[in-house]
């Protein structure tokens, strides 16, 4: 990577290109790869950056289950796209972490050995295809919401990856939301469907905003440094209020007795979710950790034979061209 | 398990989104050579009709200016506005400048 070379020196605790560097970026401006930072903004980027991408490549497989099953052939070249859209989304996110100075390998062999993170959500199964819906009008619609104040981030190459991926995710909630708008309006079978999925991922989905900002650990720093824009319980508030309508639309139950429209405030007052079960998860006590876990190890050991192949063919190229 | 064996080649990928616009980069793409490396830059930053030609080139073959030295490399624009058009004054009543 180009950028590399010229980090060597950023170990040192330096305090006055520290408090440079404060001062750049509270003046709004964009921190770029080869930039002299902090050793913790590196470290938290390259956390959350990598945590991320693992979150795109993972959360392939609960939608890659429905691929064979789609109902139709437009259904299913849809699901295909946007499965591959989350494979590209992944790759721009190991590309922005790698301007960081870590290595692919070392953020892949992380997710592989299981002490990386990826979001919670896609530890839960994908059951019926009404489930391919409230994904992607949910889960996505939870995802964008995070995801949108990203652009703007400091770091310069992950605000940009942002940008592509908000652009992409766009379609894949509204595809969701079509999917959702279809069941809904279908047979009983078909609308009991669009209810259960929705009853099974609205509370993870609130989740994926993670704990309440007196709860969540890295927020004051990262606000700081301009890489969070917006409190955890603030973006959580959002996507309820824009949501809940949505679901009215469809004429479906949000699964929350306490929820109700606050007119005072202009906002939805919402039980809260089970922070225990959200714990659990995290500590890879999901339904599905280890089965995600699993299945990205094989598909890992399966492609071997190919990327060899492939360094061979570069290999024996190579040689012919200089003899 | 198997970790991953030997890390592959990164290739900054320059993409023209039509023609009369120059390239610009759009990101990197690892890959054993430079075939590959246009085949995985279409994959990932073209699904959407984002360019008519790809450009790829070895990351390590690009040489960046060192922004330590951003202040000697720049600095010296800075200080002649009248290289800008705006620095003149141009009486009221003349037109067509």
């Amino acid at each position: 990577m180009y950028s590399q070379a010229l980090d060597e020196r950023d170990g040192v605790a330096d305090e006055a290109v520290n408090a440079a560097f404060e001062q750049r970026v509270a003046a709004e401006e964009k921190v770029e790869a080869n930039d002299r930072m902090p050793a913790a903004y590196r470290k938290t980027l390259i956390r959350q950056i990598s945590q991320h991408a693992h979150s795109e490549i993972i959360g392939m497989q609960p939608e890659g289950n429905w691929i064979t099953r789609a109902p139709s052939l437009r259904r299913k070249a849809i699901l295909l796209a946007k499965v591959q859209d989350e494979a590209g989304h992944g790759l721009y996110l190991y590309a922005a972490a790698e301007t960081l100075g870590v290595s692919r390998e070392e953020l892949v062999d992380q997710l592989l050995a299981g002490t990386a993170k990826y979001s919670s959500i896609f530890n839960y199964p994908t059951l019926t295809w009404a489930d391919m819906g409230a994904i992607g009008w949910l889960v996505d619609g939870a995802a964008i919401m995070n995801q949108i104040p990203l652009c703007r981030c400091s770091y310069g190459p992950y605000a940009r990856a942002m940008m592509r991926i908000c652009k992409e995710e766009s379609f894949h909630q509204r595809q969701g939301f079509e999917i959702m708008v279809t069941l809904s309006r279908g047979t009983e079978a078909q609308r009991a469907m669009a209810q259960d999925a929705l009853n099974r991922w609205w509370w993870p989905s609130l989740m994926m905003f993670g704990p309440h900002d007196s709860e969540s650990t890295h927020s004051d720093t990262s606000m700081r440094w301009k890489i969070k824009r917006f409190s955890n319980d603030e973006l959580r508030q959002k996507f309820v209020d824009v949501t809940v309508p949505q679901a009215d639309f469809l004429g479906l139950a949000v699964p929350d007795p306490d929820l109700r429209y606050d007119d005072a405030t202009g906002h939805y007052v919402f039980g809260e979710p089970d922070w225990s079960e959200f714990k659990a998860v995290l500590r890879g006590e999901g339904p599905c950790n280890a089965q995600r876990l699993a299945h990205r190890r094989r598909a890992h050991d399966d492609g071997a034979w190919v990327r060899e192949a492939a360094q061979a063919h570069a290999a024996k190229q190579q040689a012919e061209q200089v003899a | 398990m198997k970790t991953t064996s030997g890390q592959w080649p990164l290739w900054e990928v320059f993409l023209r989104s039509r023609n009369g616009l120059h390239h610009q980069h759009v990101g990197s793409v690892h890959a054993v050579d430079a075939e590959m490396a246009v085949a995985n830059a279409r994959d990932v930053y073209t699904r959407r009709g984002e360019g008519v030609s790809i450009w790829v080139v070895p990351s390590a073959a690009i040489v960046a200016s060192d922004p330590g030295e951003k202040g000697e490399l720049f600095e010296p624009a800075l200080d002649k506005v009248y290289r800008h058009p705006t620095f003149y004054e141009i009486p009221d009543g003349v037109a067509n400048i």
